[in-house]
């Protein structure tokens, strides 16, 4: 019984964390509908960023976590910049297809700038410890603190997120800006800045994302984004591309897939398992769990 | 208070407008009329910036309009109700007048403009809760009349707002035209049911692919025989 109870903790920390990614996913999806395959690179970007900045954060005796803040802000300067530089020019003049093998070259981009800078290389990076070790016992089963923050904070961010866009100005601006760009714009709204603001919010989740992630496995290298954007990606769609909440329970369904594959099956099954209940979710329901069927707009 | 000169406009390689020339005086109810495709959407988008124009010029009391984003124009008095209403779907019914007040911040004026709308419509108010994408047709147009009234604007901008409404309905939309027409409200209306438009309108222009090819009091146009024989049946 215990196994199962630190399997279902486990899950639930992993699956707060693909949430955070598979939010990034969505919201861009859901306002420009653009995979942002360089989504999970930016996951990368606020990784060394912490790397590079924890040691700073603890000089100045500040806690570890304390260099999530300057993860946050360089996520969202790539986040935006790449939105600037490669999506929206290429939104203007090509076709959907041309937008979406730009977000490919970005991804591949990102990833090899990293390894060219000397300071990154090809070597992978171990962070310095981010939480408190240890952890709270109940019975036989131990909570750590790194697992309870990464779900505490995960579930918080997503509680605001989701207030954000149901009850404020600007969170209104972006539905409106994802349901019909030029009904948005005869409102009144900037849809550009709107979609600045959709990308500025989903990379600085990537950096949170990042800092929960490492504070569990503290490696960092050039290519952590990919399986982890991959996975994070299957969650949205899982949930349904485009809705908030079905961003967060695609997410926790498969960390708990995975962490019950790992637990009872065999951990070289997991991803396996993963792709198996995409397979089979689509099948049943291809606008995801949490998608409606949305028929032709008249 | 809204002139149009010379303007052009391509759309893709298609000369969409050519050169067209109009005018809307204030308080003016006027209609643009033709058959599908002449221009008459094109003409309204280009207006509100959502199309640039080659050449030409656009402007709202003596301002350029395409020196303005497209998105300032609302701010500028001037609101407009696309064809095929383009609610926003997702959203509830007051949701979607609440956006049209988008550019205004004091919330003590947008709940005095939300009263005026449903004075105005008050199938909206029974429908405020209800998602506007589970709307009828001709609730829709009333939504989406009613969201553009959510600045006050000076002129109105509609288009085809009779696109595939019952004649029931058609006769309503006219109605609640007329009365907006009588409150003060420069309109210019597109519309491709042409009969309904010279009845309500002031003056009228009629677009033939791409150009202006009569126009003058709508009474009068009502019974040129050329109008007549092809646009209203007769």
């Amino acid at each position: 019984m215990s196994t199962f109870f630190q399997t279902l903790i486990v899950g639930l920390r992993l699956g707060s964390i693909y949430a955070l990614i598979a939010l990034g996913y969505t919201m861009v999806y859901g306002i420009i509908r653009l995979i942002n395959f360089a989504h999970g690179d930016f996951i990368m970007v606020g990784g060394y960023t912490m790397i590079f900045t924890i040691p700073l954060a603890l000089r100045m005796g500040l806690p570890a976590w304390a260099a999530v803040l300057a993860g946050v802000v360089v996520c969202v300067l790539v986040g935006v910049g790449t939105e600037l530089i490669a999506y929206r020019p290429v939104r203007k003049t090509g076709t959907a297809m041309t937008a979406l093998i730009t977000a490919i070259a970005m991804s591949l981009f990102l990833e090899n700038l990293a390894q060219a800078i000397p300071a990154i290389g090809p070597n992978p990076k171990v962070s310095s410890q981010i939480f408190a070790s240890g952890g709270i016992n109940i019975g036989s089963v131990t909570m750590e603190y790194t697992t309870i923050i990464t779900i505490v904070i995960s579930a918080v961010v997503m509680v605001i997120l989701y207030e954000f866009t149901q009850k404020t100005r600007l969170g209104r601006a972006m539905r409106c800006v994802s349901e019909d760009k030029a009904a948005a714009t005869l409102m009144g709204i900037n849809v550009n800045h709107t979609i600045l603001l959709t990308f500025a919010i989903g990379s600085g989740l990537a950096a949170v994302a990042a800092l929960m992630y490492m504070a569990q496995y503290p490696k960092v290298y050039t290519t952590m984004g990919s399986l982890l954007g991959l996975k994070a990606f299957v969650s949205a769609v899982l949930g349904g591309i485009g809705i908030i909440p079905g961003a967060v329970l695609g997410g926790v369904v498969i960390g708990l897939v995975e962490s019950f594959t790992t637990s009872y099956i065999s951990s070289s099954m997991a991803d396996t398992f993963v792709f198996l209940i995409l397979i089979i979710v689509l099948v049943i329901k291809p606008a995801g769990i949490m998608g409606k069927n949305v028929g032709e707009k008249v | 208070m809204l002139e149009i000169k010379d303007l052009n406009v391509f759309y893709g390689a298609i000369h969409a407008l050519k050169g067209i020339s109009l005018t809307v005086d204030e308080g003016e109810l006027v209609s643009l009329i033709g058959a599908n495709g002449a221009g008459k959407t094109t003409t309204l988008h280009t207006i509100s910036g959502l199309l640039p124009a080659a050449s030409g010029s656009i402007t709202l009391d003596g301002k350029d309009l395409q020196k303005v984003a497209p998105n300032k124009i609302i701010g500028m008095g001037l609101a407009h109700v696309p064809e095929g209403r383009h609610v926003f779907a997702r959203m509830t019914v007051e949701e979607n007048l609440r956006m049209g007040a988008y550019i205004i911040k004091d919330q003590k004026k947008i709940g005095e403009n939300l009263e005026n709308v449903y004075s105005h419509f008050p199938r909206l108010k029974e429908r405020s809760r209800q998602l506007a994408g589970t709307l009828s047709g001709g609730e829709q147009q009333m939504l989406a009349t009613g969201r553009a009234l959510m600045t006050n604007p000076r002129i109105v901008l509609m288009d085809e707002p009779s696109m595939g409404l019952s004649p029931l309905l058609v006769k309503e939309i006219f109605s609640i035209i007329q009365e907006l027409h009588e409150s003060g409200i420069t309109i210019l209306l597109v519309e491709q049911n042409a009969k309904m438009a010279l009845a309500v309108a002031d003056r009228a222009y009629v677009l033939e692919t791409g150009s202006i090819s009569m126009s003058g009091k709508a009474a009068e146009l009502a019974e040129d025989d050329r109008v007549r024989k092809a646009y209203l049946g007769a």
